[in-house]
């Protein structure tokens, strides 16, 4: 079984060649109603230094997307597949679609239909976001791939698929988007099998992967999420809500090791427009977790109060400039310390009661849009850590497309958000050709 | 009595030539602006654009008017190359202020705002200008009447706020009988021609006259782009609809048919 899924890849890869190198059988397909995409590609990324508990590879794969909508008069059905040959994986042949481990990672397989004039509904797996921010996610409660995403896989991968039942509803006032997922979607969060990570007491990696307990039960662990929105003018303002769990871990049970994802609520809204020649947005929402109320379970996040505000504006031609800052506020602080006391935790890792962290992105385009420089830097003055994520794409041609980029950690402490990472400093380098 | 309606027809239609003639630069440049971005109440096209460099983009192109003024709304449905394919882009045009636009990208389900831009960078990364599509404000050039053709009017336009753009003035050639702009060049600092947009075949599509052909040369650079527009329709009763994030997000039939 274990050298089946090589074997497929190679077969598809080839047929891929064969895809990109001959249009006039694409051409054909696409004549005969089906339309069928997607792409091949190569990447592979290097650790800048050694990491005692993780391999020095930090990517070596092939993917083959298949993309293939499918038009009728009633709906619109979607399938969209990577099938991976993962070099560094340690089992390839066992499929996991929830986490996306195995030769194959659905991304998508939905129907769209709008039965009313007023009404769409989108039923299967899909990608999901709403929000204002810019890789910072208050609202969006949505599956998020931090693995992927660290790892320097492209950006699309930083959205993990959800499935969901996607209703929007147009009456004349506003807009409703409600989201229900009947069994809960996890982020696909830092596990330590490909990134080490702080796992209470020391940096951790494939010596200590990740144990987690996961709600799982159908309609019972189930998610919703609902976003009221419309237009005043050029500002767009929404409300959200979202009743569910935490997405990445945001507990632990004492008795079992296990990491957990406690009950969470979130209460919200945003709004964005026209500011000074560029784009406002401000975003706030409050965590209500349903498991720690008081904030004095040492083992359960608190609840929190989390803002953000943002300004992007093009600052010279083809360059564009964004700036945001966002906050984590901890609340019941006073019962969070005291109950680290009466567990016998250290107060040295303790966390703030308010985490500061501003971005900055910067994006250039040059050479006629074909080469995209970009980098995005957040760095959190409380917590006194930093990432910086830089690219550059270039697109070869309308059929090829190169890129590299790297993913830097740095920090003060080991226990941090971003700190935790230092020893997955990373450069990466892809090579894609479409079809 | 006949002989007093001929006179009447006669005297009727020549005042209408001295008028015609009499068209003042500003008149021209509105009704050429009128012909060449506002023909009909909505409309909508398939766009094939070939860059000199052998690259192309494929997309299908919607407009409505907002009654009652120059504001218009554009959705475009990118179908090809592979980078853009599936992505929409949604302007609401406001001459005279910054429009707002909005892209989706399907890859991630997201709505990007884009933040308001300099009108003369270049569109999808071709040698076509964002103003190339959607218009440049009328009131941002001085318009002077520099030669008058059997068939045609020459515009001269100078830049109100010369500071802030990359020419110095262009010059129009714009057709009498359907004041379409047929030609455009752009002179730099010293007076040399470095940029030409020109318009190919023009059709009656449902009484509008139509370019279903356009050409920018960028001469400093060397590198061309060509339009062609195919499938063109006018009056389709547009929803408005369709120019909001719900149909940014899920694209309508108009555009994926």
């Amino acid at each position: 079984m274990k050298t089946q899924a090589p074997a497929l890849i190679i077969v598809l890869l080839l047929a891929t060649a064969r895809a990109v190198a001959a249009p006039a059988w694409m051409a054909s397909l696409n004549d005969a109603g089906v339309e069928l995409h997607g792409f091949a590609e190569y990447r592979y990324g290097l650790r800048t230094q050694s990491d005692p508990v993780e391999e020095d590879a930090s990517l070596n794969e092939l993917r083959l997307q298949i993309d293939s909508p499918w038009y009728h008069d009633l709906f619109t059905a979607q399938i969209k597949a990577d099938v991976v040959y993962d070099d560094l994986a340690d089992d390839r042949s066992d499929v996991d679609l929830e986490t996306g481990q195995g030769w194959l990672d659905l991304r998508q397989a939905n129907v769209l239909a709008s039965p009313l004039s007023w009404m769409d509904l989108k039923l299967g797996r899909q990608v999901l976001t709403w929000g204002t921010g810019d890789l910072v996610f208050i609202n969006d409660l949505f599956p998020k791939d931090w693995q992927s995403f660290f790892l320097g896989r492209n950006d699309e991968y930083l959205k993990a698929p959800s499935d969901a039942l996607f209703v929007s509803l147009f009456p004349a006032f506003a807009s409703i988007d409600i989201a229900y997922t009947p069994r809960f979607d996890a982020d696909r969060h830092i596990t330590g099998e490909r990134i080490s990570y702080w796992n209470g007491q020391r940096i951790a990696g494939r010596d200590s992967v990740l144990a987690t307990e996961r709600p799982d039960d159908w309609f019972e662990d189930d998610e919703i999420a609902a976003r009221l929105y419309g237009t005043v003018d050029a500002y767009e303002v929404a409300l959200y809500g979202y009743d569910g769990f935490w997405k990445s871990p945001g507990g632990m049970d004492p008795a079992t090791g296990k990491w957990l994802f406690p009950e969470l609520g979130v209460y919200g809204a945003s709004l964005r427009g026209p500011l000074t020649g560029g784009i406002g947005n401000l975003e706030a929402g409050y965590y209500d977790s349903g498991d720690d109320r008081d904030g004095d379970d040492p083992f359960v996040n608190n609840s929190e109060t989390r803002v953000l505000i943002g300004y992007e504006r093009e600052a010279l031609k083809d360059l564009t400039v964004g700036v945001q800052y966002y906050l984590e506020h901890m609340m019941d602080y006073g019962a969070y310390r005291r109950a680290l006391d009466t567990a016998g935790l250290p107060a040295d890792t303790a966390r703030d009661e308010d985490r500061h962290t501003v971005t900055l992105r910067i994006t250039w385009l040059l050479m006629s849009q074909n080469l995209v420089l970009s980098c995005f830097t957040r760095y959190s003055p409380s917590d006194e850590d930093v990432y910086v994520k830089p690219s550059a794409t270039y697109k070869i041609s309308d059929r090829w497309q190169a890129s590299v980029g790297g993913d830097l950690f740095a920090g003060e402490n080991e226990h941090t958000f971003l700190g935790q990472f230092e020893n997955n400093n990373n450069l990466h380098a892809s090579l894609r050709g479409s079809y | 009595m006949r002989r007093a309606v001929w006179m009447a027809v006669m005297m009727t239609s020549m005042s209408v030539v001295a008028r015609a003639a009499e068209l003042t630069a500003d008149e021209i440049v509105a009704k050429a602006n009128e012909a060449a971005y506002y023909a009909g109440e909505d409309g909508r096209a398939t766009v094939s654009m070939r860059l000199s460099d052998g690259r192309s983009r494929e997309f299908v192109i919607l407009r409505k008017d907002v009654p009652g003024g120059l504001d218009q709304m554009f959705y475009v449905y990118f179908k090809g190359p592979a980078d853009v394919r599936k992505m929409s882009y949604l302007v609401h045009k406001h001459p005279g202020k910054d429009d707002d636009r909005w892209l989706f990208l399907p890859a991630l389900n997201l709505v990007k705002r884009i933040a308001p831009g300099d009108k003369r960078t270049s569109f999808v990364g071709s040698d076509f200008l964002y103003e190339d599509v959607s218009g440049r404000g009328l009131d941002e050039d001085t318009h002077e009447l520099v030669e008058t053709t059997d068939a045609q009017y020459v515009v001269n336009n100078v830049p109100k706020d010369p500071a802030a753009i990359e020419f110095a003035s262009y010059k129009v050639w714009i057709d009498k009988d359907t004041f379409l702009p047929r030609r455009a060049e752009y002179l730099d600092q010293n007076g040399t021609v470095y940029r030409r947009v020109s318009s190919g075949e023009i059709q009656t599509i449902q009484d509008y006259p139509t370019p279903t052909e356009q050409k920018v040369e960028d001469l400093a650079r060397g590198t061309s782009t060509t339009i062609t527009f195919s499938e063109i329709k006018y009056d389709l009763g547009l929803n408005e609809r369709i120019f909001t994030e719900r149909f940014l997000r899920r694209p309508p039939r108009e555009v994926t048919q």
